[in-house]
């Protein structure tokens, strides 16, 4: 739907771009607004005249169709098709979710600085709008896409098959997908990865885990960034955790510090043991 | 806001089903909900009237069936009401559960004509 002005209409939907290249222009993209304008505004998609007949035949026509059809069932089973190209090709594909500023893309610029030597990446970064996260990627020479989610607030797994088409990953390699900063959304959307990975940083309050249970509930993993902050803010690791286990008992979690370094190195190892 | 994505889900079948079926349009839609499944049936409503501009459930009913969570203890096996995804077990405290019910986020019927 076009969110400009309701209307029935696929055109404003994700812009999949590398860095370097150039959206199109808005007009070509947002279906033809500007060209309507010269339309009597009666012709605007029938927002005032509903002037198709609405006939009244009336009960014998009406049936009753029992569907029973999940709704999410679409995403589901692109998401599925995304994990079997996954595993044929033995890609191990991490999302990464979290609220925006807990550190997903330093997390992973550390990430990728330390292990690029020894690991093929690729990464897919999620954002609503600009290309500044790729940016950040690109100049560490890892394969990077951006989708701009315009005004969705999650990542879907069409726009990442979409992506990763474009990404022509090679085979044994992990891609990170860095979702868009928002911890409610993304957690209905299987994108078909193989491990979610939730983080939540020391400067975010203790009880987040229930109250945004969903995230929490589908993740595999939970990285507690910027523990160097630990002498100056008021929280409570463990009681952190606890809540994270009341929500999602099978949670492992990391302690890192994407800044120092520090606890990184015990994340490294599970990435690699993922791999083999 | 995810709501709009699920609207836009719902459309989608709807639009399908009724072209498979050679109708015009959906009289009545009947929906079902969890309380464990995310969603927020007032943000829901809220984009209903735009997500259905348009198409085939422009003028259609809509009747939402709310079902209840419910779990299942996968240490002591007793079964209980959920109203929230980290509810424990009232009877031994355990936070592993199965979810028996509540997650679902179903178009469970249409009417046509």
């Amino acid at each position: 739907m076009c969110g400009t002005c309701g209307c029935g209409s696929d055109n404003n939907g994700p812009t999949i771009l590398k860095p370097g290249e150039h959206k199109h222009s808005h007009n070509e993209q947002h279906h033809h607004h500007e060209d309507e304008h010269s339309h009597s505004h009666n012709e605007h998609h029938h927002h005032d005249g509903h002037s198709h007949s609405h006939e009244h035949s009336h009960d014998h026509k009406h049936k009753v169709l029992e569907i029973e059809q999940d709704i999410l069932q679409n995403n589901q089973l692109l998401a599925a098709r995304n994990k079997g190209y996954f595993e044929a090709k033995n890609i191990f594909v991490i999302n990464m979710v979290s609220s925006p500023g807990s550190g997903k893309t330093s997390i992973l610029e550390r990430t990728l600085v330390d292990l690029k030597s020894e690991i093929p990446f690729y990464v897919i970064e999620g954002d609503q709008q600009t290309l500044n996260d790729a940016n950040r990627i690109d100049v560490l020479n890892i394969p990077v896409i951006q989708i701009n989610t315009g005004k969705g607030c999650h990542l879907e797994s069409d726009t990442i098959f979409e992506a990763v088409k474009k990404l022509e990953i090679k085979d044994n390699a992990i891609l990170m997908i860095e979702n868009v900063g928002n911890l409610v959304c993304p957690s209905m959307f299987d994108l078909g990865e193989s491990k979610r990975v939730v983080i939540i940083s020391t400067t975010e309050g203790e009880d987040k885990p229930i109250k945004y249970p969903d995230m929490f509930h589908t993740s595999d993993v939970c990285i507690i960034n910027k523990i160097d902050l630990l002498p100056y803010v008021n929280i409570d690791v463990n009681k952190l955790k606890n809540y994270a286990l009341q929500v999602n008992p099978n949670l492992q979690f990391f302690e890192v510090s994407a800044t120092t370094g520090e606890g990184m190195e015990a994340w490294y190892k599970w990435l690699k043991e993922n791999i083999v | 806001m995810h709501e709009l994505s699920i609207a836009l889900g719902i459309v989608k079948i709807a639009e399908d089903e009724t072209a498979k079926a050679n109708a015009e349009k959906v009289t009545k839609i009947e929906l079902e909900i969890g309380v464990l499944a995310n969603i927020d049936l007032d943000s829901l409503n809220f984009v209903w009237d735009a997500a259905v501009q348009e198409t085939v459930l422009e003028k259609a009913e809509k009747e939402i069936i709310v079902v209840e969570g419910r779990g299942k203890c996968i240490d002591c096996d007793t079964e209980f009401e959920m109203e929230n995804i980290y509810d424990c077990c009232p009877n031994c405290n355990s936070n592993f559960k199965g979810i028996l019910k509540g997650k679902e986020l179903r178009v469970k019927s249409l009417e046509v004509i």
